[in-house]
């Protein structure tokens, strides 16, 4: 049945995705907040979460390119992410961001940029999953409600 | 507290966070178990809520944000005689800086991410209040 084995593949999906250390639990206490009066809360949770992530990367990426970097914005800004990355459960994320804190703090341009590109490889890496379990949701929603 | 006295309770809350994403967040962690609640974008407004005769019997806030921040809105709001249970939620590791921010009148504080026995405590923290005033 159609139905079963797509959410077997959520399913898996899911546990990959804790298994890599790419979601930790508070994505848990995400998805129980979801009930039949907020079908959509997951999903609306994701996407104003990379608007923030994506809108911060891009700002990062522009102090990080100037001439004369400032740190303390630079810190206010993956603070932000920091933030926003614990409270999906993006673990890979948040931790990529402890280590963009650590390189401002010591100055260490160098380390900065590898942190940075951490930062944005573990974005993405983290969007195109939440992507496709956001797809596999809705095709089970489709099917369960034609039923 | 049984779990029927966590839920019908008849308490407001406001969450005070920049970011969109947290709010919708803490407002649905809240509304869960049963609180009536409202957001503000920053420390300014949460202040303009109250100067406008709102009141809360919780306050989630946040500390960084922009035009007035947590520690500033919530040292206004003592002073002005709020006596709302006002909860800091920051991603702030140093204790020096959580220090500080409770120093500005909070009555606790939580590190992000916010979690379903942080809200459970905070609702028998102000069960314990209610039955000390009444």
């Amino acid at each position: 049945m159609a139905i079963a084995a797509l959410k077997t593949q959520r399913r898996n999906l899911v546990q990959s995705m804790f298994d890599e250390g790419v979601l930790d639990n508070q994505f848990n206490q995400l998805q129980d907040l979801q009930d039949s009066s907020n079908p959509n809360f997951v999903e609306e949770v994701i996407s104003l979460f990379c608007n923030d992530a994506e809108r911060i990367i891009t700002e990062l990426n522009r102090y990080l390119n100037d001439q004369n970097v400032e740190f303390s914005k630079l810190d206010s800004y993956v603070h932000q992410l920091k933030g926003s990355s614990s409270s999906i459960g993006a673990y890979r994320l948040k931790l990529a961001c402890v280590n963009l804190r650590q390189a401002s703090e010591e100055r260490n341009m160098e380390e900065c940029a590898g942190a940075f590109n951490s930062i944005r490889r573990e974005y993405y890496v983290v969007r195109s999953k939440l992507q496709v379990l956001i797809q596999l949701e809705r095709h089970i929603v489709n099917l369960e409600n034609q039923q | 507290m049984s779990d029927e006295d966590i839920v019908n309770n008849n308490l407001t809350a406001l969450v005070v966070d920049d970011s969109p994403m947290i709010r919708k967040l803490h407002e649905m962690h809240l509304k869960k178990f049963g609180l009536k609640v409202q957001v503000a974008e920053n420390g300014k407004n949460a202040v303009d809520l109250f100067r406008c005769g709102a009141s809360f019997n919780l306050i989630l806030m946040d500390k960084e944000m922009p035009i007035m921040d947590g520690a500033e809105a919530t040292k206004e709001l003592r002073i002005m005689g709020v006596t709302s249970m006002i909860v800091g939620v920051t991603s702030l590791d140093s204790i020096f800086e959580r220090q500080a921010f409770m120093e500005a009148g909070l009555d606790h504080c939580f590190t992000k991410p916010l979690t379903s026995e942080n809200i459970i405590f905070l609702l028998q923290e102000l069960n314990n209040k209610n039955n000390e005033e009444n």
